[in-house]
């Protein structure tokens, strides 16, 4: 065995590189977000929520991405929470032990991790092609495909969470499964499964790659689920590869509009479940 | 009872009264539930069969060398997904081996260093990494890091290691910034708060009775985490790796903005390349509806989701193993 001072010494080593490690990886989130400060709020003006997509030049803002975001992540909500929250519950109280519940939640992990284009792919090849176009719906049912797993996750563990002894409680009493799920389990765990919510919310929020062939993006005003319909990161992807300054200008204030808005709801979120466990 | 109701009358009575409200609105419940379930592994079955089906006219066209073939020229219609898959895996490899060690030291920060206030802030710090959109990593990684990498750290590289044989080839060619290593960095720098959370949470389930006998013979804060932590949750740990390198393989916004999207083959880490997910962002607009093109990008997909998908399940095999066995 090496001497005492060299072991001493060892030790002291990595915690000064793994205290470093640790501080670099604060910095680049700081390096991330000074960047997205200081490039996109010079350009967040009142014209980025008060005026369409315009060409070069012209002024324009991200008024119709903005709402055509809002649209489409709202559909994907409405479309995804009630089959992941069924799905989460079928898993933490009807599957517990089954087969088909492993499989359920093997599945589902996968779904959670799977490259998203390919979500956006499968989507395109199933609504896009057969019903002849790009449209709101097919970009909400993209997102929604990736709403679902998050809301699954979430649901399962809360509902792991709240102790057997109340659901026993209230079966004792002749409760049915329905009600003892709906004003019993889903109860005790409300502040988890917003959670969840929120934070599939978040991931639906920043996605790019799924709606690149499903809702493709609208430069004129549309508030149609059946037409081609704009969104805030396929605005950015458009405009930060673009060679004009006014529109990477946009795309800087557009990054920094959606990062402050996922990041909040990810705090938010992380500070309600951590006050839970 | 009530003497006054006759026999059969008292029976339906009690019937009623006693009829559980649930008879007919559970099993309907029970149902949704179920179908909800079921849902789930229906959504992936009909993911692999559209990717494949939709990829099947390019398998047809191309036989089983699709897989390998090197080609990608749209004016030949001659399409391989040799280039793709190699950039995939090459830049997911690069992302692995530098966040490892960096997610080795950052879980021991977090569970061995850290006091106690400060912990959890800068645990929630480093998990705020995970929740930027991937497109925002891509306008940092384009804007910021690729000038930097072009002009700072290429240069000096090409010139010390790029004479040296053998190993001279991974660093060739000139300082465009854009490239393999740009793409493998911005990935590492993603894939790190994943690897790094599913690392803490295996530290945390070490018996604290196993380490506390470490620390009993005198071993140091390192000697335990290195000889009874990371030993005892090694399983899981290479599945968090896994997951890493899973999610890494799928990135596509953030690649598709620092990869250079060059569909040619080159062992050069400063060589723009093109990985599967960067092509098909790339190249879908310019492919029409039932084209040959169209099809290949369908079949690079189903390629992909293959890999994916063998790496994920390989990943939550082992964590699951060691957290629930």
């Amino acid at each position: 065995m090496a001497s005492l001072a060299r072991r001493r010494a060892t030790d002291y080593t990595v915690k000064a590189l793994s205290t470093g490690f640790a501080a670099l990886s604060l910095v680049l989130l700081a390096w991330i977000l000074w960047t997205l400060l200081a490039r996109g709020l010079p350009a967040l003006g009142p014209h980025v929520f008060t005026r369409i997509t315009l060409p070069p030049g012209a002024g324009g803002g991200l008024l119709n991405a903005i709402v055509g975001s809002l649209i489409q992540i709202g559909v994907a909500l409405i479309i995804g929470t009630p089959i992941g929250l069924m799905c989460g519950t079928f898993l933490a109280e009807n599957g517990r032990n089954t087969q088909v519940g492993s499989a359920v939640r093997f599945v589902n992990d996968v779904l959670l991790s799977a490259p998203s284009i390919l979500i956006g792919l499968f989507v395109y090849q199933l609504l896009v092609v057969p019903f002849g176009g790009f449209s709101g719906w097919a970009g909400s049912i993209a997102l929604a495909i990736l709403v679902i797993p998050v809301v699954v996750r979430t649901t399962e563990d809360m509902l792991n969470l709240v102790p057997i002894g109340l659901r026993e409680a209230a079966f004792a009493l002749g409760a049915p499964q329905w009600k003892v799920v709906t004003m019993i389990t889903w109860r005790a765990a409300r502040a988890g499964i917003v959670t969840g919510i929120l934070l599939s919310l978040a991931r639906a929020a920043g996605e790019t790659a799924p709606l690149l062939f499903t809702s493709l993006g609208n430069n004129g005003w549309s508030v149609s689920l059946d037409a081609p319909m704009a969104s805030l990161p396929i605005a950015i992807y458009q405009y930060a590869a673009s060679p004009f300054e006014d529109w990477v200008a946009l795309a800087w204030a557009g990054a920094l509009l959606i990062t402050a808005g996922v990041l909040a709801l990810n705090v938010v979120s992380r500070l309600v479940l951590a006050k839970m466990k | 009872m009530d003497a006054t109701l006759s026999g059969t009358e008292a029976t339906t009575a009690l019937k009623a009264a006693h009829k559980p409200t649930g008879r007919i609105s559970d099993p309907i419940f029970v149902g949704i539930l179920w179908g909800c379930g079921l849902l789930v592994l229906l959504l992936l079955g009909l993911i692999i069969a559209m990717l494949f089906e939709g990829g099947l006219p390019a398998l047809r066209e191309f036989g089983i060398s699709f897989l390998w073939s090197t080609s990608w020229n749209p004016v030949t219609e001659k399409f391989g997904a040799g280039v793709m898959v190699f950039g995939t895996v090459f830049s997911a490899v690069i992302a692995v081996i530098v966040a490892l060690p960096l997610s080795f030291g950052i879980a021991f920060f977090l569970t061995e260093i850290a006091a106690g206030p400060l912990r959890r802030p800068i645990g929630v710090a480093i998990q705020l990494l995970a929740a930027i959109p991937s497109i925002i990593y891509g306008m940092w990684g384009f804007f910021i890091v690729v000038p930097l990498i072009a002009a700072y750290v290429q240069p000096p590289l090409i010139e010390w290691l790029g004479p040296i044989p053998l190993l001279g080839a991974l660093f060739q060619g000139p300082p465009l910034g854009a490239g393999m290593l740009t793409a493998g960095l911005i990935l590492a720098l993603m894939i790190l708060p994943f690897i790094t959370a599913m690392f803490v949470e295996v530290l945390e389930s070490v018996p604290p009775m196993l380490k506390e006998s470490a620390y009993g013979v005198g071993a140091t804060t390192y000697e335990v985490y290195r000889n009874v932590s990371v030993p005892y949750g090694r399983t899981a740990m290479v599945g968090a790796v896994m997951l890493g390198l899973g999610r890494a393989l799928g990135e596509t916004m953030a690649v598709t903005f620092v990869i250079g999207n060059a569909t040619r083959m080159s062992a050069s880490l400063f060589a723009p390349g093109a990985t599967i997910a960067s092509t098909i962002a790339n190249e879908f607009p310019e492919a029409s509806i039932g084209s040959l093109k169209l099809q290949s990008l369908m079949q690079l997909g189903f390629i992909l989701f293959v890999i994916s998908f063998i790496v994920l399940a390989l990943s939550r095999m082992l964590v699951r193993s060691k957290l629930e066995g």
